[in-house]
């Protein structure tokens, strides 16, 4: 199998595979502990909104598409901050309005186009290497706010009464977040396509929260298990001959399967465990009264 | 009878005039007037309802005042707030959150941080004392969602004083927590009023009377006179019934000097 790596397209997506892994890992462990996977959904499908006006204006869609995902994922955080509206509605309507400006805008579009189905289920095997450029240029990004913020952004998600009184300014750190979504939901897009963006921003940090209970370390592990997936999957693609998006989201959630029946036997392990730690701690308070 | 009491001559911490709060332009307080005075430990009771856990957020600048004045430390809510430590009612806690005790501890520590600032080697001296004085010190590496409630209201009154605060807000500090916790509980909170001044919501009308200092009723008007006696006026005019007060079949001897926690105990 090493022979596929002289392909430049296998080279590339192996890349790109890497490149998701790592802001899917770090972001989608957000999603995941912040419980906004929905939102996470409305964003990937309204950016299709702005792949359209890519094609319509002759632009590179992918800068359509992190417009159209930030300005959506802004609105749905406003709106669901800002509002009495019932969120999950908005971020319905968002959803529909953004995928179908997206096709209007497409359909307007004379020539050639059937390279529009790769953004809808994902092309891999068709990165470009501008596009690798793009990716890391958001991967830094992701990671660097990351980093700044990560006191704030950890103060939010657990506790957000809290972290208001603390004066943390929980508002844009928030929109923040949502914007941090869009650009990895963008990314992700390129390679596993919109309608599975969902399933790998949510599984690697799911898996990876049901054995490590540290964000950082979550954070870490959801990365790890993200170019185990890609990787994995594309091989798994090349040798079977399947479509790589779609293999890829099966490993994953094969693995996240494996990893729900896995888990039980690990917590029953781990709280005997603690239970023998407690022991000490107990019998000093009973002392004290 | 207030002249003589023992804080008098300490400074108001807090000083609330005429406040009126509610939502949607419904009031759920009316006309609460209220001067907390340093070192004073006022327990507020009152039915499901009353406008209690409104009251703190009002206090905390999480619901602002439509009417009347309140004012922290002699500062605005939002300038004041950083003297309040807040341990909140609700546990909303997700149990499988990454998050371990010395983390949530730290999170105290966030409001002596601007944005893009790290942690210092001071904070932690903070979390770790704050820790130890809940004698949770030992457990700091343990994910909250493994502990029991009593221990994560315990951690959760270390993230408050974490926060090294003048003023601690305790809404329902017992909910959930099992009596020789709550015992534990109530003599913390003892102690830590020897420094800060402290303002409990609970229910438990009985546990109240082992360690408040004063005590007041809340119905969407505040009855506070600064003692620790309830009278059966108060208690009729906040609950509009007769209530389960009765200690040891001795109708309106509720708040005696005899310590409850060692009954409890016994």
């Amino acid at each position: 199998m090493i022979e596929a790596l002289q392909f430049d397209f296998m080279r590339n997506a192996l890349m790109a595979g890497v490149l998701v892994s790592i802001a899917c890992g770090v972001i989608g462990s957000f999603v995941v502990i912040n419980r906004i996977v929905f939102i996470s959904g409305g964003i990937a499908h309204a950016a299709y909104g702005g792949i359209g006006l890519g094609y319509f204006f002759g632009f590179n869609p992918v800068l359509g598409a992190i417009l159209f995902s930030v300005a959506s994922a802004l609105a749905m955080g406003i709106v669901q901050r800002k509002t009495q509206q019932r969120t999950d509605t908005i971020i319905g309507v968002i959803w529909a309005i953004g995928m179908a400006i997206g096709i209007i805008l497409v359909d307007l579009t004379e020539g050639y186009k059937t390279d529009l189905m790769s953004y809808l289920f994902g092309s891999i095997l068709a990165v470009p290497f501008s596009d690798l450029l793009i990716m890391l240029a958001l991967d830094s990004v992701i990671v660097i706010l990351t980093v700044l913020f990560y006191k704030e952004l950890l103060a939010i998600s657990f506790d957000e009464t809290f972290a208001k009184v603390m004066n943390v300014p929980v508002d844009a750190i928030y929109l923040t977040l949502m914007s941090l979504i869009a650009l990895t939901v963008v990314m992700m897009m390129r390679v596993v396509g919109l309608i599975m963006v969902i399933a790998l921003l949510t599984m690697p940090a799911a898996i990876s929260s049901l054995f490590v209970k540290d964000m950082k370390k979550m954070m870490g592990l959801a990365s790890l298990l993200g170019m185990v997936f890609t990787t994995s999957g594309l091989w798994l693609s090349y040798w079977l001959n399947l479509t790589s998006g779609a293999t890829i989201i099966l490993v994953a959630g094969a693995t996240y399967l494996l990893s729900l029946t896995l888990q039980p036997l690990m917590r029953l392990t781990h709280s005997t465990a603690g239970i023998k730690r407690k022991a000490p701690q107990s019998a000093l308070k009973r002392t004290k009264h | 009878m207030a002249d003589t009491h023992p804080t008098d001559t300490l400074p108001e911490v807090i000083s609330i005039q005429r406040l009126w709060a509610g939502y949607d332009h419904e009031p759920v307080l009316e006309d609460i007037n209220l001067s907390v005075k340093a070192l004073d430990f006022i327990g507020l009771i009152g039915p499901n309802g009353s406008g209690k856990t409104t009251f703190f957020k009002v206090l905390l600048g999480l619901l602002p005042a439509s009417q009347g004045e309140v004012r922290i430390m002699g500062k605005s809510v939002i300038q004041g707030r950083r003297f309040i430590g807040y341990v909140p009612q609700h546990m909303e806690c997700d149990r499988d959150f990454p998050i371990s005790v010395w983390d949530v501890v730290q999170l105290g520590r966030l409001g002596r941080r601007r944005l893009l600032q790290r942690y210092t080697a001071r904070d932690s001296e903070y979390v770790a004392k704050a820790l130890h004085r809940v004698e949770m010190f030992s457990l700091r590496d343990r994910p909250i969602g493994q502990l029991s409630g009593g221990q994560r209201k315990r951690v959760y009154i270390a993230r408050a004083l974490a926060t090294d605060p003048k003023i601690l807000l305790l809404d329902e500090p017992l909910a959930g927590v099992d009596p020789h916790a709550e015992t534990h509980i109530y003599e913390l909170l003892k102690q830590l009023n020897e420094q800060v001044t402290i303002l409990m919501i609970s229910h438990d009308i009985g546990a109240i009377a082992s360690c408040v200092k004063t005590v007041g009723c809340l119905n969407r008007r505040l009855y506070y006179h600064g003692e620790k006696q309830l009278t059966p006026e108060m208690i009729e005019m906040v609950y509009q019934c007769p209530v389960d007060l009765i200690a040891h079949g001795v109708p309106h001897r509720v708040f005696s000097l005899h310590n409850l926690s060692q009954e409890i105990k016994q």
